[in-house]
């Protein structure tokens, strides 16, 4: 991509700059889009209609709220340390940003196709969680501080069995480039990762299994990596008021809401590309048949954002179907039994791929 | 290389001055912020270096790991935050001299060593070398860190479990 946009801008720095600035336009248009349909698929949950006055069933509705806390009065509470304050939402966001660096959007659409993606992803993620925790100590609050440590403690241990899940997809594929991973998952949907990948014969048929259940504990973890219910325990409005970002309001709280949604795009893509055949089509490409070259990559991106999206979507399904697990539960349900769960089925699956 | 040398600067400067705050900052919490930007920044350089692996892994090992467990310590230890940190300067002349020896022996080496220099090209990626290298030829040395480390973890758990009987 670095080498198209030099061509096309003459400039390196430039180009680089673009480069990096691609996915920001898709994450703000993503979030955009994403908290409206949370709110309308918790109302159609709930049988009520949700957003209906901004615009034809409330569409431009997040665009309204966007330009209400653009002109909020900017308050830092009195006893609060102001820098950290400040920093600690860009820190945030930083984190969860810095992971799109590496997640390829379609063939031509990635930020960096380095080798070692999935490594990246996994590390950079770790930026989100001293964010969190600066803007709850910054605050001065104890709600806040609250919120903070669970939410440390909850990443922290639920990184374990996401780590594992995605150690045994590097090690099934062979490889840490995300770029490799997708496009091992080409042509056709029986090629996903999750229904066996590219293997032949009776290994892919004993993969399957076993691949269902990496790919569920990994959105099982994902979900609490990114403090979605049922693990929402670090802004649980009934005990917390509203977690690490009580003391925020403005754009800095916006800043907060812009890295939760990304990270929750962010997770979901890392699963699209894992298991779902990353960008590449189900079922074959138009452009292939039609012999338009153009048309390839769009679609490949129609395909991920379709893939992504329609995993966000059942992150916001579960928000508002399950409730909340007790802080006893939730390191319960990690260290008891997504973690052994996880390693006994990264031997299995090892053995398997022996075979 | 215009670009690179750019990168390079940023990278170091921001290592340098976050580093100098680390020493510098009475707050704890903000020295150990500090400290996040000086792991960064070396991550960096080290990517910068063409060590891609090595980068990540400094990222996950001290950002994810190290730096949050510090963190924690901090935030969990009661009042920690509005205790001065003790930093007098005792000893200023002494240390000015130690230091200054010990940079001019460095500048010595650095400048009078025959260093030998690879070819300028950067690998794709260290990945598959690295672990050929750590699995292949130092494997036995590998397990006995592995084993080392499990050690360390049963004895954490150990000192740290909660024995009913001593009650």
């Amino acid at each position: 991509m670095y080498d198209l946009l030099t061509n096309l801008l003459g400039n390196q720095i430039v180009a680089y700059v673009i480069a990096a600035s691609l996915p920001l336009i898709f994450v703000l248009t993503f979030v955009l889009f994403a908290v409206l349909a949370e709110r309308k698929v918790s109302a159609h949950m709930q049988d009520r209609l949700g957003p209906m006055r901004v615009g034809w069933h409330g569409i431009i509705q997040t665009l309204a709220d966007m330009l209400k806390l653009l002109q909020k009065e900017d308050i830092v509470p009195e006893g609060a340390d102001k820098t950290l304050f400040n920093l600690a939402p860009l820190l945030t966001f930083l984190g969860t940003y810095a992971a799109f660096a590496a997640i390829p959007f379609a063939g031509i659409y990635v930020g960096s196709s380095t080798a070692i993606g999935i490594y990246y992803v996994t590390a950079v993620s770790g930026l989100v969680v001293a964010g969190l925790l600066l803007a709850g100590w910054a605050s001065d609050n104890k709600y806040s501080l609250y919120g903070a440590m669970r939410t440390a403690a909850q990443i922290v241990s639920y990184e374990i069995p996401t780590a594992i899940a995605i150690l045994t997809m590097v090690m099934v594929s062979g490889t840490l480039s995300l770029m490799k991973i997708s496009d091992m998952q080409t042509a056709h949907f029986w090629n996903w990762w999750i229904l066996g990948g590219p293997e032949t014969g009776i290994v892919k048929f004993l993969l399957i299994p076993f691949m269902i259940i990496t790919f569920l504990i990994y959105y099982i973890s994902s979900l609490a990596e990114v403090n979605r219910t049922p693990f929402d325990l670090p802004e649980a409005e009934s005990e917390l008021v509203s977690g690490y970002h009580t003391e925020y309001s403005g754009m800095k709280f916006a800043f907060f809401f812009l890295a939760e949604y990304a990270n929750m795009f962010a997770v979901s893509a890392i699963a699209v590309t894992l298991f779902l055949g990353g960008f590449h089509s189900p079922i074959g490409y138009l452009g292939h048949s039609l012999g338009i070259d153009w048309l390839v990559p769009v679609e490949q991106f129609f395909w991920f954002t379709f893939k992504g999206t329609a995993l966000v979507f059942v992150q916001m399904w579960l928000r508002w179907t399950l409730p909340r697990v007790r802080v006893d539960q939730l390191m319960v349900i990690c260290w008891k039994y997504l973690i052994p769960y996880a390693v006994v089925n990264l031997i299995i699956v090892g053995i398997i791929t022996l075979l | 290389m215009e670009l690179y040398d750019i990168i390079f600067y940023l990278v170091a400067l921001m290592v340098v001055v976050s580093a100098a705050i680390v020493v510098g900052s009475k707050n704890i919490v903000r020295a150990a912020y500090s400290l996040l930007f000086t792991f960064l920044g070396v991550a960096g350089i080290y990517i910068l270096l063409g060590a891609d692996f090595i980068g990540v892994t400094q990222l996950m090992v001290y950002v994810g790991g190290i730096l949050i467990l510090l963190l924690f310590g901090i935030m969990l230890t009661n009042k920690v935050y509005s205790v001065d940190i003790r930093r007098e300067n005792a000893y200023i002349i002494p240390s000015i001299v130690i230091v200054g020896i010990f940079a001019a022996f460095l500048i010595f080496v650095m400048t009078e060593t025959n260093w030998v220099t690879a070819d300028p090209t950067f690998p794709n990626t260290t990945v598959f070398e690295l672990g050929k290298t750590l699995l292949v030829h130092y494997s036995i040395i590998f397990e006995i860190l592995a084993i080392v480390l499990l050690i360390a973890l049963i004895g954490a758990a150990t000192l740290a479990r909660n024995d009913n009987k001593e009650r």
